[in-house]
């Protein structure tokens, strides 16, 4: 069932762009329609196949070099399967304007979407890295056609650092592939296969940065604000939302399960990074003046919490780092949906200085709500997602390096700071005298997007209420044999 | 070996006898009926005797399972030779179907008749394991493609670009004859297999690595690795399209599966070793060399061009480098994938030159500009010029992709400790990473960026737009299923004997 998360996407990818062109209009009914099967299969697949893990498909691909074709699930994977359909039906709810050369628009985001699920579901390394390159290039595309302000470098920024990234990743999984015998990719072979600690010592950062760079891993971060600035609001949804978890996805399921003497040499200096990543962050989009920036920065902060989760190597600390993949996905998709679609194209200015005079809660004032839930569940208040994955990543943290956990803490509270500051001056600020005579109409908030808000709202309202419905996937599976070196490694 | 089976001699060379047929035929056939016709009949006429010239070759191929070896290696037919001649038809009949809407010559009977003798070259070249052999047929090749890259005789270009290739080419067949004549002196023979026995724990002496270095000079300008490239990038541009493809593919593929061969067979005592800081001499620390420079140069040098043809000219001198991977490897899976790797990249370069001749057609000109607005234009020709662009990149799941991955994987697994080759692949990496700017710069041009000049007059050119497509096809299912060469070629070089 999930297997086909990946086909109904990719079939539908090629279905857009077979499309007859008088129809192109239409073009978004059969993306929401192919996104929505996705989804489907993606929520009763993982319904089915539960925490433990379990095979989909596994036949030989190349046999002289051991390559096989192997889907699986475990609840990691499920958890963020279940994100990629979220988001992928939400992200077209909120490109419902795109008119221009709309079916190559949903084309390549079908194509996106399809190899992020594969991603998620691959138990074959080189399966894993196929999926994992499909999903660069589209980005590529999406953001240089349909972005905005300064698109062709944004975009090829990103594609860059991405291609760097998988280039890293590549060299350590083919060395260890080679170490390994060279007759399997399968992950769990390789996973329990025990590489020298020479090796892991040099192959685990490679594999690891290289993953982590699309997770925004400080200071490989500076991809992350360009893109999400340049794409349009349903790329930037996804590229915080989902894309972002594939470089976090791809560190733990892969560097970290292939090279856990390698984390552990490199333990202290990653949880750093990802500290650095927090504060840095947060105190970057402090001083933005562009509203989309302010958001791009925070998804580099929180993004931080995931890497520093990963760090810690112990249960709760992995398990809030996951959740926190899921918690981010969500919220990040609401703040970008609120900047780009809701007020970028009304109001057609991002400045926050030009957005205070504009009097937005009045005018559009399902826009000002969605944004206070969505910065209360960034800010981490209880009863959202936010709250229960950065809890549960800082207990981890506190346990593995207090120091770097006070810091992570000093980072919260500037998150609180820069949301605030944003809401002020784009929602709040008390109107400027005269200008609601001059300012024209702004259209109001069309039903998709609303709709889109709503899912997005519910979700993260009911992981934060009920964190167990996930928890339930994710922490059973660290006890899979997958993850069984580096148990016994980190003696938790 | 003692008398000459004539009868059986012609069934072992049936292919090529056959494409010699056909090269004639493709002659009679523009003389003396087609004279009065249009260029457009006399055209597709010439490229439909030549196809069914190719197609009678591989038909001739896949009936005969023989193995033999003949006069000391002079002809070798085994499944690996086969699986070789069988691409290089390939490779041909879709040059062959590029040609057909071209206009630049009325030479139409001589054109596909060399394209035809080119190929029986390469063929020849592939089924021999005999130096001097390899030499008669390296010419044969050599001589058609100067004449073929000259034939567009109203451009200057053309011709420069001829002559440019001729006399380098020249000047490495002397480098090569020089080599051969060497190893004779030394070895005593003339076929590898002799020439590895009469070699074998002798030293690597300065007459002995004279003849090496010599060797490769030759073969090197042949594949355009660094720093015999130079001919490269003036004769893809100035080259007639279709002649361009061939000798980025056909060509190419030959010469490196004999490049492997002589190395890996007639010279396998001097392989030295290039592992990281275990550099030991032989023919390895070169082609480590040869491989490093291409890679850098072509690479870099790709970034600052602004024509398609010379991007695409130092993308295939990176492109040589990498390959060189697979015969530094000297291993079975290294020759495996060696063959998979060129194969697939000449499929791909040959779309991508059917791809430029449409925008020449149209645009007058091969810059990055002129590709602007082909995706809105000819969406077809615009999604394969993706595939193989993205392919050249080593973008999964394009064969390229899998391409360098089998490569790089016989390169590290390579015997010495260390492991091996890993600083070359490496470097490879990083190096196909950096080019992911260039080829995206291309893209960028067909998808992003909007049309400068009046929409072009497009006239369809079928021929060439379902070369192009099944081209692109080709290289998604080969990326997709990838065993379906690879598994042919592991089998085929194991019986094929190298160590």
């Amino acid at each position: 069932m999930l297997a086909w998360t990946i086909y109904i996407s990719f079939a539908g990818a090629l279905l857009l762009m077979l499309w007859p062109r008088r129809f192109a209009q239409s073009a978004k009914v059969v993306a929401l329609v192919v996104a929505l099967l996705g989804a489907g299969f993606a929520l009763m697949g993982a319904l089915k196949a539960g925490p433990g893990m379990t095979t989909i498909c596994r036949v030989p691909w190349v046999p002289s070099l051991g390559i096989e074709y192997h889907l699986a699930s475990d609840g990691i994977s499920l958890t963020l399967v279940v994100l990629t359909g979220i988001a992928s039906v939400v992200g077209i709810l909120f490109s419902w304007n795109v008119e221009r050369r709309a079916k190559e628009f949903f084309a390549f985001y079908m194509v996106l979407i399809g190899g992020v699920y594969g991603v998620f579901i691959s138990f074959d390394v080189f399966l894993l890295f196929v999926f994992y390159e499909i999903a660069i290039i589209p980005k590529y595309f999406l953001i240089a056609i349909w972005g905005s302000t300064n698109k062709e470098y944004g975009a090829m920024k990103l594609a860059l650092y991405s291609f760097v990234g998988s280039a890293m990743v590549l060299m350590g999984l083919v060395a260890a592939y080679v170490v390994a015998g060279g007759a399997t990719t399968s992950l769990i072979d390789l996973a329990q296969f025990e590489f020298s600690k020479e090796f892991q010592y040099w192959a685990f950062p490679l594999v690891f940065v290289g993953f982590a760079i699309l997770a925004g891993l400080w200071p490989f971060h500076t991809w992350a604000p360009t893109g999400h600035v340049a794409a349009p609001t349903a790329v930037s949804m996804l590229l915080a939302g989902v894309v972002m978890k594939l470089g976090a996805y791809g560190a733990l399921r892969v560097a970290m399960t292939l090279f856990p003497l390698g984390l552990q040499a490199w333990q202290s200096e990653i949880g750093l990074l990802a500290v650095i990543g927090i504060v840095y962050g947060a105190m970057a989009a402090l001083v933005q003046t562009d509203f989309k920036f302010v958001i791009g920065y925070s998804s580099v902060s929180h993004m931080g919490f995931v890497i520093l989760g990963l760090a810690t190597l112990n249960e709760i600390g992995l398990s809030g780092a996951v959740l926190q993949m899921f918690s981010h996905g969500i919220i990040a998709g609401l703040l970008f949906a609120v900047v780009g679609r809701m007020v970028y194209d009304r109001a057609h200015t991002r400045e926050l200085g030009a957005l205070q005079g504009l009097n937005l809660s009045a005018r559009i004032p399902f826009a000002a709500v969605t944004f206070v839930v969505g910065g209360a569940a960034s800010m981490g208040l209880p009863g959202f997602s936010g709250f229960v994955a950065e809890l549960q990543v800082f207990i981890g943290a506190w346990r593995a390096f207090p120091s770097y956990a006070i810091l992570a803490g000093v980072g919260l509270v500037i998150g609180v700071a820069y949301t605030l500051r944003a809401l002020q001056k784009v929602f709040l600020t008390d109107r400027a005298p005269g200008a609601e005579g001059l300012a024209p109409a702004l259209d109001p908030i069309s039903t998709p997007e609303k709709l889109g808000a709503l899912v997005l709202m519910a979700a993260t309202l009911l992981i934060g209420l009920y964190p167990r419905l996930l928890l339930d996937w994710i922490v059973p599976s660290f006890q899979s044999p997958l993850f069984e070196r580096l148990r016994k490694g980190a003696a938790w | 070996m003692s008398s000459v089976d004539y009868f059986q001699l012609l069934k072992l060379v049936a292919p090529e006898a056959v494409m010699a047929l056909g090269a004639l035929a493709v002659l009679a056939v523009d003389l003396l009926f087609m004279r009065c016709s249009s260029h457009h009949q006399r055209q597709t006429m010439g490229a439909f005797v030549a196809g069914l010239g190719c197609l009678g070759a591989l038909l001739c191929l896949l009936q005969s399972g023989e193995s033999a070896s003949l006069f000391g290696g002079m002809l070798v037919v085994d499944p690996l030779t086969r699986m070789a001649k069988a691409a290089l038809l390939i490779l041909t009949v879709f040059t062959i179907i590029l040609s057909i809407e071209r206009t630049f010559s009325d030479h139409v009977g001589e054109y596909y008749a060399l394209i035809l003798l080119a190929t029986i070259g390469m063929m020849f070249l592939v089924s021999s394991e005999e130096l001097l052999m390899i030499f008669v047929s390296l010419e044969l090749t050599s001589l058609s493609l100067y004449i073929l890259t000259a034939f567009h005789k109203r451009s200057a270009q053309s011709a420069e670009a001829a002559l440019k290739y001729f006399l380098f080419g020249g000047m490495a067949a002397a480098f090569t004859l020089f080599g051969i004549s060497l190893v004779y002196g030394l070895s005593g023979a003339t076929g590898l297999r002799e020439i590895a026995v009469a070699l074998e724990g002798k030293e690597l002496d300065a007459p002995m690595a004279l003849a090496l270095v010599m060797t490769v000079t030759g073969f090197g300008f042949k594949i355009a690795v660094v720093p015999f490239h130079l001919w490269a990038p003036d004769a893809y541009q100035g080259a007639p399209t279709p002649t361009a493809a061939l000798v980025a593919s056909g060509s190419k593929v030959a010469s490196f599966f004999v490049l492997a061969k002589v190395l890996m067979i007639g010279f396998s005592g001097f392989e030295g070793d290039a592992g990281w800081r275990h550099f030991v001499s032989g023919w390895a620390p070169i082609l480590a060399v040869l491989a490093l420079l291409s890679m850098f140069l072509g690479n870099l040098a790709a970034i600052a061009q602004s024509s398609v043809r010379r991007l695409l000219a130092y993308s295939a001198i990176a492109h040589s480098g990498y390959a060189l991977l697979g015969i530094l490897s000297n291993s079975e899976r290294g020759f495996s994938s060696l063959m998979y790797y060129m194969v697939t990249y000449a499929l791909t370069a040959i779309g991508a030159f059917g791809v430029v001749a449409i925008v020449e057609e149209r645009k007058g000109g091969s810059r990055l500009s002129d590709f602007a607005g082909l995706g809105r234009e000819s969406p077809l020709v615009g999604l394969s010029m993706m595939i193989f662009m993205l392919s050249l990149a080593g973008i999964p799941p394009l064969a390229g992709f899998f391409g360098k991955f089998y490569v790089f994987v016989a390169a590290v697994g390579s015997g010495s400790e260390n492991s091996g080759l890993l600083w070359l692949v490496i470097v490879a990496i990083a190096m196909s990473a950096v080019s992911l700017y260039y080829y995206l710069q291309v893209l960028k041009q067909i998808f992003v960026a909007d049309e400068t000049s009046e929409p072009s007059v497009v006239r369809e050119e079928s021929f060439t737009n379902i070369a192009i497509c099944g081209l692109a096809v080709l290289v998604v299912i080969l990326g997709c299923a990838p065993n379906l060469l690879v598994a042919g070629f592991d089998a085929a070089v194991r019986t094929a004997g190298f160590k």
